[in-house]
């Protein structure tokens, strides 16, 4: 699993700078303070198919919004609802797992747009411009506290790449926000990532996935004031993305956003697994609620692919259609009490919470008695946070973020007397995600120990320059920092390697995310120099 | 809302019936907490609110 991350970008005082430009400043800034010395890493577009739709066809290039073409480095997919369609013809590669492929050396180097900066960071990450944003995504994990982990790594690399930028002489003044929306119409994503065993029919996966990520939002919304697209109607609401969601299952991201997306592009042996990408989160600074979100959403994709055995352990949720999937996000959004009922297909009212509690009884009943602590962990808190924000959302303020930012928004009200159109709590939401801790609110929550944290800081410093250990970032990350020179380009399933000594390109496949941990390949890479010295073991196999 | 003496702890093992808070003393403990997170929060907040929202204008992502 992993998290992108698109951070709202602003200079202060020139609302009118351009964003682009901006984000590749950040990028590139980022990349001048923490990448070692030689020529940037290119990303590998060789395996990316952002038309691939997960219900078994392919988009029609000439038909695709311009702003779902992200796998072209030579035209950046645009943000607004125009541009040239590029004809660029998607490459297909069969090796398998760390079997070096041979590619062509450039005769001729490589154009670098600066507007496509891209960093591919030593902990696995990959730090780049998506969409006028500077966005992080996170390297892959395998459990939701590592996820809260290597989130909160992202947020210190934006944090230093903002720093880095401010402290150049000549270069502007710039603030990151982990955010979601501009309250003027526009929404930006953090989107999350559970690799899926290929076996679920997709349409199971949208079936039980919907009315769970619609009431989830009790307990993963990041809180926002402001009602509508625009913020047109004042008031608070639980949800950031809720008013931007439009459809019930979807291949577009930037227009018509549904509750489920179809990217069917799993950056993975494609026979063996699909990556649900899913867009409907929000970005979230309270670690609780980001452990929570991933925790629960990967528990429930467990049990789906525990149907393919076990069909009866989907039993309990084959009722649980909603009658209005996309009009419910709205509700549940808008409901601060929790106390609306949301109407089923077979004509049942429940709130959210009592859907949250048929999902988790499912997956409790499913589990049995053989839990391992960290999913233990997960059940106790998800519980626990359902029954309290039943009884009184308030006592649930250090772990949801909506509830912890409603907190203080009422705690101002009730102090200056403000009704909810009054711009300093506008100011204040937007305030709440700014990376840096002396100006950010999240921040000061946290030093005043008004909200739970779950991760050490210098673990999280740590996480910023180091992979996880048990996926294939290991792999990448390793080979990124080692042999930062001889990396002529990586993605989140190759590294190509640019040996001197030889005369073409070495591309290494990582198809099986769960090949290149540290315990298979960390001994390799410890006993090799340079990259050449890894492209001939593994050649030798 | 809770005070943050009633919620410092981890609730994992908090039983489902705990007996609610008393209402009077918490919610002014609640109150003094979430005044003196305010006062913190002054120092911080942006003078000019409603120029520096009209100044966040973001481009639409994914």
């Amino acid at each position: 699993m992993g998290i992108e991350t698109e951070f709202g970008i602003v200079e202060p005082g020139r609302p009118q700078a351009n964003p682009m430009v901006l984000s590749s400043t950040v990028v590139a800034a980022y990349a001048s303070v923490a990448s070692p010395p030689g020529r940037p890493a290119r990303w590998d577009y060789e395996d990316e198919d952002p038309l691939a739709d997960a219900r078994g066809f392919r988009l029609q290039r000439a038909a695709a919004h311009p702003s779902m073409l992200t796998d072209d480095p030579s035209a950046p997919a645009p943000t607004g609802p125009d541009g040239g369609v590029p004809d660029v013809a998607a490459g297909a590669a069969t090796a398998t797992a760390l079997d070096p492929g041979e590619r062509e050396r450039p005769v001729v180097e490589e154009y670098d747009d600066p507007a496509a900066a891209t960093t591919i960071l030593t902990n696995g990450a990959r730090f780049y411009v998506d969409h006028a944003h500077p966005e992080y995504s996170s390297p892959e994990v395998t459990n939701p506290r590592d996820a809260v982990l290597w989130d909160k790594a992202g947020e210190a690399v934006a944090l230093r790449a903002v720093r880095a930028v401010c402290s150049t002489p000549g270069m502007p003044d710039v603030v990151l926000y982990k955010n979601n929306v501009d309250g003027k119409g526009a929404s930006y994503g953090t989107h999350e990532n559970y690799l899926v065993d290929r076996a679920v029919p997709f349409e199971v996966l949208a079936q039980h996935l919907i009315p769970f990520l619609v009431t989830r939002q009790v307990f993963t919304g990041a809180g926002r004031v402001g009602l509508g697209q625009a913020g047109q109607d004042a008031g608070f609401q639980i949800s950031q993305r809720a008013d931007y969601v439009e459809a019930e299952v979807g291949l577009e991201t930037t227009l018509r956003r549904p509750i489920v997306n179809t990217r069917d592009e799993p950056h993975a042996d494609r026979s063996r697994w699909r990556r649900l990408h899913l867009i409907v989160g929000d970005a979230t600074m309270l670690e609780v609620a980001t452990w929570l979100r991933l925790g629960t959403t990967s528990l429930v994709l467990w049990l789906l692919e525990r149907s393919q055995s076990r069909p009866e352990v989907l039993a309990p949720l084959e009722d649980l259609a909603l009658a209005d999937p996309v009009d419910a996000v709205r509700v549940v959004s808008r409901d601060l009490m929790l106390t609306a009922r949301l109407e089923l297909a077979d004509g049942r009212r429940l709130t959210a919470i009592e859907v949250q509690r048929e999902y988790l009884a499912a997956v409790v009943a499913a589990l049995g008695a053989d839990v391992d602590d960290a999913t233990r962990e997960v059940l106790d808190r998800w519980e626990s946070v359902l029954d309290r924000l039943a009884r009184d959302p308030g006592l649930c303020a250090r772990e949801v973020e909506w509830v912890a930012k409603l907190r203080l928004l009422e705690g101002m009200r009730r102090r200056d007397h403000l009704e909810w159109d009054h711009p300093r709590l506008a100011a204040m939401d937007i305030q709440w995600s700014d990376v840096r801790p002396e100006r950010g609110l999240y921040h000061r929550l946290v030093a005043a120990g008004a909200v739970e944290t779950l991760v050490d800081p210098a673990e999280v410093d740590r996480a910023v320059t180091e992979p996880p250990s048990d996926t294939r970032a290991y792999f990448r990350g390793t080979v990124v920092r080692r042999y930062a020179h001889q990396v002529r380009a990586a993605s989140w399933d190759s590294v190509v390697l640019d040996v001197p000594e030889l005369p073409v390109l070495q591309r290494i496949p990582l198809r099986d995310p769960w090949r290149g941990t540290r315990s298979h390949v960390g001994e390799l890479l410890d006993a090799c120099a340079d990259a050449g010295e890894l492209v001939r073991r593994l050649g030798r196999g | 809302m809770a005070g943050q003496d009633q919620i410092r702890h981890r609730r994992d093992d908090e039983p489902d019936d705990a007996p609610e808070p008393v209402a009077a003393p918490a919610a002014q403990a609640r109150d003094a907490e979430v005044d003196s997170l305010l006062e913190e929060i002054d120092e911080v907040l942006e003078q000019n609110a409603e120029s520096f929202v009209r100044g966040f204008v973001q481009k639409g992502g994914q």
